[in-house]
């Protein structure tokens, strides 16, 4: 049976990273499953889906030529390599404001506790250095219903963020 | 019925114009609803999903709550006449097992086909069951939602935008 690594790499952004590290990795044997790949603040970060037939030490040594030459962090788990199980989100929630300390926790511990399950999340820090502007875009599946989410994102009204919520209805055909 | 799922290359393959509306045809249209309805949440089929290059479409979102609707739409040799609005949502596909993704649709069509009889109709689509009716007359083009995937943070601030226009 064929094992499975989430491969989280992380470095200074430069063109051309992705080719080197998957075309090491396919050169290596490996079989890619999912990615997300993402620019964070000039670096840049991938976590990588890798089936590998091998101990963990072999993709970290697979890897270590083109981690050196480019500067890149490597780093391997074992993981249990679930595909073909997508959940479905079924609801959207965008939020933005000033940047200040406290707001992703503020938001996500309200949501969580009105059952919503977190698939992705991704935020940003706009603006200007002077006057930084936080935007957060979730999806999820609302594990207590939608109407569970617009009650509690009612609290943070007033606290100088704004909040929307949207229900995902995915049209299958 | 049998769906055909991707990557079977017959899915990106242009279906022909009906040309006989027959007993033949009628009796096509209710197996394809058949198998329509027989798929988990499907609210739509064309009938190139299950192998016939024939431009026949079906769609019946009336089980959505909320979402006004012609009812069950049979859509024969369909053509949209006009288009209104661009909104980005969440597409699956019953040839595309285990994906979905966001794509753009015309908020509002008027789309002219032909019925089961072979008399010409025409409807007002909006919202849900415009974007049913685009995906399916997609299908008789051989485009799947997957070549009109956007990226989540396009349609963020797309939606921002139209989002204004409305209000204003
Ligand atoms: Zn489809």
């Amino acid at each position: 049976m064929n094992r499975w690594y989430m491969l989280t790499v992380v470095g200074k952004d430069r063109p051309g990273i992705v080719a080197k590290v998957t075309t090491a990795l396919f050169d290596g044997g490996c079989n890619l499953g999912e990615a997300s790949m993402m620019r964070l603040g000039g670096s840049f970060t991938i976590m990588l889906m890798v089936e590998l037939p091998e101990p963990a030490g072999v993709l970290q040594r697979l890897l270590e030529p083109v981690a050196s030459s480019l500067g890149l962090q490597v780093h391997v788990d074992a993981i249990d390599g679930q595909l073909h199980h997508h959940r479905e989100p079924d609801a959207r929630i965008s939020v933005y404001g000033a940047d200040r300390a406290g707001i992703v926790a503020r938001v996500t511990a309200l949501l969580a506790e009105a059952g919503l399950h977190i698939l992705e999340l991704e935020s940003h820090v706009a603006g200007s250095r002077e006057s930084p502007l936080y935007i957060m875009h979730i999806e999820g599946y609302a594990g207590q219903g939608i109407d569970a989410l617009r009650r509690v994102l009612e609290r943070v009204k007033g606290e100088g963020i704004e909040v929307s919520l949207e229900p995902v209805e995915t049209m299958i055909g | 019925m049998k769906i055909l799922t991707y990557p079977d290359e017959r899915l990106k393959q242009v279906s022909q114009p009906v040309a006989q509306f027959d007993e033949r045809l009628r009796t096509f249209v209710a197996r394809l609803e058949e198998t329509m309805r027989a798929s988990p949440g499907g609210v739509g089929i064309a009938a190139p999903q299950v192998g016939c290059f024939q431009r026949i479409v079906i769609v019946d979102v009336s089980s959505r709550p909320k979402s006004a609707n012609n009812g069950r739409l049979v859509l024969i040799n369909p053509e949209i006449l006009s288009w209104e609005g661009m909104a980005t949502s969440r597409e699956g596909c019953l040839s595309v097992p285990d994906y979905t993704g966001n794509v753009m649709r015309a908020e509002r069509i008027t789309v002219q086909a032909c019925d089961e009889l072979g008399s010409p109709r025409e409807f007002l689509c909006n919202g849900f069951e415009a974007r049913a009716v685009q995906h399916e007359i997609d299908h008789l083009d051989g485009l799947l939602f997957l070549d009109r995937l956007v990226s989540r943070r396009t349609d963020l601030f797309r939606r921002k935008r139209y989002g204004n226009r409305k209000s204003a």
